[in-house]
């Protein structure tokens, strides 16, 4: 079975600038299906982004975040060819997680 | 004697534009007239960056596109077409099997018009007949699994110019004309025509939408759309379309559906696949 | 003069009482009937409107909860659509020759 989590980091001069696609319905448990019956709620609650032993990246989310979601950001100390592991939590308790690594 | 001559001139006159619009139907200057008018109108936009629709006719549209590009949301649908496609039927054969080249890289030529047949095929109609011919039941032309499939296609044909053929078989060209027709048509209590918001309406807004112009606009099928949160097919496109006009939408892969696909992708041959798109 | 006053008043009365005794709905089902003739017109011609197709469910679900007057309204409101629909038809058929860039 695929991975749910794409992720692409790239090693720069200063940081290290990662980019995350992951696979998700995120659905926020507000929206109605066309029987008119409310859709639980299904999305992820924490992902995170470790190198080094050392924790990166947290993103606290919830129902607002939109289906499929996609994560940008930058951070010191890496140099090509590290690990950068992703992993993510959802309300159901389910979880995915994926080690690439830094171009 | 002067009126009575302008009175001739312009019976005479008269006469021979209804026989031109009765009698031939010639695509190729058509084809010519479709396009100039696009770059005419807009002779800032790069001919082939017509296929990006609405991001060729706004700035601002297209630095998000761009963004959104670098992890484009139809990547999971490409993956998933990828192993559709691979996956062989009950009977062992495959998609492969159905198409030329195995189906890589040939999203360009279609539709084209079966002689045999005598009807339009489109790519998500032969895919169909592909799946029924080697005993499987056919994909609903509106959901994902559809569209996962043409997404495939349509990646490994990325770049490629579309060639879409009409010949002088007269039903090939009257598949054309009826294309022409439906896009030209007004419909719905809206009354409004594709031509109405895609050639009139072009680069302006409608609500928050930017309109995409005409030409090109099949090269991006199929798309991801943002406002739909999943993928999208050129069937579930027109079926939308339709009803947002307050028009009933026919069923997917109707016949005039067919034809106004064959009419839309011809006038846009030489412009190369984009397919698949993002659109908001 | 007076023999035809009372004539056309006794007229008049008779017609009165004999339009309170047709039940509302046959006269509904008539209406709905012509809609709905009008509507499968607009089908055939691929022309259907999604609001001919609405309007005609509002006003069958309004007859049902026994509101004659809405469903009638409806009814008419429906057929009055669906020719629109017809009439767009038969004007495009060649009307759109004039949208067609050449």
């Amino acid at each position: 079975m695929a991975s749910t989590i794409r992720v692409r980091a790239v090693a720069g001069a200063d940081t290290t600038e990662v980019q995350s696609l992951i696979q998700h319905p995120m659905d926020s448990g507000f929206v109605k299906d066309s029987a008119g019956q409310l859709i639980p709620p299904h999305h992820i609650e924490v992902v995170q982004f470790e190198h080094g032993g050392k924790t990166v990246f947290t993103a606290l989310w919830g129902p607002a975040v939109s289906k499929d979601p996609y994560l940008k950001f930058s951070f010191k100390g890496a140099k090509k060819g590290d690990d950068l592991k992703v992993s993510w939590v959802d309300n159901k308790g389910a979880s995915d997680s994926l080690v690439a690594k830094i171009q | 004697m002067l009126r009575k001559l302008l009175l001739v001139g312009a019976l005479a006159l008269g006469a021979a534009h209804s026989a031109l619009a009765a009698d031939k139907v010639d695509p190729k200057a058509e084809f010519k007239a479709f396009r100039d008018y696009f770059v005419g109108r807009f002779p800032k936009v790069p001919l082939d960056d017509f296929v990006n629709g609405p991001y060729s006719m706004d700035a601002g549209l297209r630095k998000q596109w761009k963004a959104i590009e670098e992890f484009p949301p139809y990547d999971f649908a490409v993956d998933k077409g990828k192993e559709m496609f691979a996956k062989p039927f009950a009977n062992g054969k495959t998609y492969g099997d159905c198409f030329p080249d195995k189906g890589v890289g040939i999203r360009q030529n279609y539709p084209y018009f079966d002689a045999k047949s005598g009807q339009v095929i489109t790519l998500e109609l032969a895919l169909n007949q592909c799946r029924e011919a080697n005993g499987e039941k056919p994909l609903d032309y509106v959901k994902d699994d559809m569209a996962a499939l043409t997404a495939y296609m349509a990646f490994t044909s990325r770049g490629k110019r579309f060639d879409i053929k009409i010949s002088d078989d007269p039903r090939a060209l009257a598949a054309y004309r009826k294309g022409e027709e439906y896009f030209y048509t007004r419909r719905g209590q809206l009354n409004f025509s594709c031509a109405s918001c895609h050639v009139q309406s072009a680069g302006n807004h409608i609500r928050t939408e930017v309109l995409a112009p005409a030409l090109g606009i099949m090269a991006a099928m199929p798309i991801y759309r943002s406002e739909w949160g999943s993928m999208g097919t050129i069937s579930r496109r027109l079926v939308t379309c339709n009803s947002q006009v307050r028009a009933a939408p026919l069923k997917p892969q109707d016949e005039l559906y067919r034809d106004v696909e064959y009419f839309l992708t011809y006038m846009g041959n030489g412009l190369p696949v984009s397919g698949p798109g993002a659109r908001p | 003069m007076r023999f035809a006053l009372s004539l056309g008043l006794a007229a008049l009365a008779a017609g009165l009482t004999f339009s309170a005794l047709a039940a509302p709905a046959d006269d509904f089902k008539a209406a709905y009937a012509k809609a709905e003739a009008a509507s499968k017109q607009a089908v055939a011609l691929k022309t259907q409107w999604t609001t001919t197709v609405a309007t005609l469910k509002s006003a069958q679900a309004a007859a049902s909860a026994g509101k004659y007057d809405d469903a009638m309204a409806l009814a008419k409101e429906a057929q009055a659509l669906a020719e629109a629909s017809i009439a767009q038809a038969k004007q495009q058929a060649t009307a759109w020759q004039d949208a067609v860039i050449r």
